[in-house]
């Protein structure tokens, strides 16, 4: 395999392929950027709609309930095909990028509005009930005394999924965007053997998630006081 | 008139009646004793007083005003004026002692940052820990942590200030450096509903001791009738028991 990959190589690295791989890179790096990035910022407006009181905010508690279980229940792959084809009938002219990127976002609120619901849920009571007798609103509970606490619940699973998240985002090969997966695939179908093309790919993915597996270990340390990590 | 007015206050949790009609006046300056066996019902008065727990009926006071649990502009007028230690001090596990005594000032009062600083430093000294301002409450044994509480309710310039069992989960060690914190703002005239099993110490400190049970309030008057010289059945019983130990 590596005499073989070896053989390929100097017709494998040319200035078009690297252009072309660099393209699908960028491709995969913003569906993932994307997907945790929104999908940590919807997910967290999810989330404290679902642990909100009141009747006022019913409304919005259901809405995000739905959206959450229906999101987290349906599988990545039909998500993106019910997405794609709805987009065709409604808006036919946007491109394929969008509908991958709106379908990722979705996934990834769903999943991190229930990471970070149980996050928010796991500290105790008594720290709301301190709050609420000395006038903090709901939002500034959260903000001030929940969420800080809750970071030590809420990153380790909140990266393992980033880390998942990222590999599945090749599923968006499968309405056509051009991204890494897909890019291996267009390689191999040109004649460079499977090893050499998802080889590389496999290369460059590891480059993207590693370095966010490191981020999420810092902010770990950084975040979640402890009694061995102060900030 | 009087500070603080409970007049026929009944509470629940779910179908378990917890408080049925509650009497009790509270006048500027008095401290109230709250004693009685557990489950009677003293600590649900302080958290119903306090908009923790919705009452079912009867009225709440605040100086003449009546209080409408419901309206949530009343709760929070309520809850500027009146503070809460809670038993299990509910520090904020987050944040370092003097940041816990002045996050309700700067951030929810808006008062400027550095005047609150300085009283906290002031507030912490009093209750001896002007040494533990950096440190984290898992960090303080269970008497710092409970001195810490009431250093954070005073940060609030309370006019009245409920304490629920604030010894009740200390060594017995450290219960004295937490009732002497308390026996200094009786002495400054604060008023003052405390909620406790330190029958010493009500005696010593409470102008009015108010004996409960099973929801209801049994008896009510100074610490010398209630501990020497109860009219009730049920209070004799209590006492009999307890000055027995």
């Amino acid at each position: 395999m590596l005499s073989q990959i070896a053989y390929e190589w100097p017709e494998f690295a040319t200035y078009y392929n690297w252009v072309f791989l660099a393209g699908a890179a960028g491709t995969t790096l913003a569906l993932s950027a994307l997907g945790v990035i929104l999908g940590s910022v919807f997910g967290l407006l999810l989330a404290v709609a679902r642990i909100s009181d009141g009747r006022l905010l019913l409304p919005l508690r259901v809405l995000a309930f739905a959206f959450t279980e229906i999101f987290r229940r349906v599988p990545f792959l039909v998500t993106l095909m019910l997405a794609f084809f709805g987009f065709q009938i409604f808006f036919s002219d946007v491109p394929l990028f969008v509908v991958a990127a709106v379908t990722t976002t979705f996934i990834a609120s769903a999943f991190l509005s229930e990471i970070i619901r149980g996050g928010l849920n796991s500290v105790h009571r008594n720290q709301w009930e301190a709050a609420e007798a000395m006038n903090f609103s709901q939002l500034q509970t959260i903000r001030h005394v929940i969420l800080p606490q809750a970071w030590r619940v809420i990153l380790p699973p909140a990266f393992g999924f980033f880390v998942m998240f990222i590999k599945d985002t090749a599923l968006a090969s499968q309405i056509g965007v051009v991204e890494l997966t897909y890019a291996a695939k267009v390689l191999n179908n040109k004649g460079f053997s499977a090893a050499l093309a998802f080889g590389v790919v496999l290369l460059i993915y590891f480059a993207i998630s590693y370095p966010l597996a490191r981020l999420g270990a810092a902010l770990e340390i950084r975040l979640a006081p402890s009694r061995h990590h102060r900030p | 008139m009087h500070h603080l007015d409970i007049t026929g206050l009944e509470a629940r949790y779910g179908k378990n009646t917890v408080l049925s009609g509650i009497d009790l006046s509270v006048a500027r300056g008095d401290v109230i004793g709250l004693i009685g066996p557990s489950g009677s019902g003293k600590s649900t008065i302080l958290r119903v007083v306090m908009g923790l727990l919705p009452p079912v009926s009867g009225s709440v006071k605040l100086d003449g005003q009546p209080v409408d649990y419901a309206k949530a502009a009343d709760v929070r007028r309520l809850r500027d004026r009146i503070a809460i230690v809670f038993q299990q001090y509910n520090l904020f596990q987050n944040m370092s002692v003097l940041q816990n005594v002045t996050i309700t000032p700067t951030k929810i009062k808006k008062r400027p940052k550095a005047e609150v600083e300085e009283e906290a430093r002031v507030l912490l000294a009093k209750v001896g820990l002007g040494d533990k301002l950096d440190s984290y409450p898992d960090q303080l044994s269970g008497g710092q942590q409970q001195r810490v509480a009431i250093a954070r309710a005073l940060a609030l310039r309370p006019e009245i200030l409920l304490l629920d069992e604030v010894t009740a989960a200390l060594d017995p060690e450290l219960v004295s450096e937490v009732l002497d914190s308390i026996r200094v703002l009786a002495n400054e005239g604060m008023t003052m509903m405390i909620v406790s099993h330190e029958m010493g110490f009500i005696r010593e400190v409470a102008s009015r001791v108010v004996f409960m049970a099973s929801g209801k309030i049994v008896e009510t008057g100074p610490a010398a009738q209630i501990f020497d010289a109860p009219t009730q059945p049920r209070t004799q019983d209590f006492v009999s028991k307890i000055l027995r130990h």
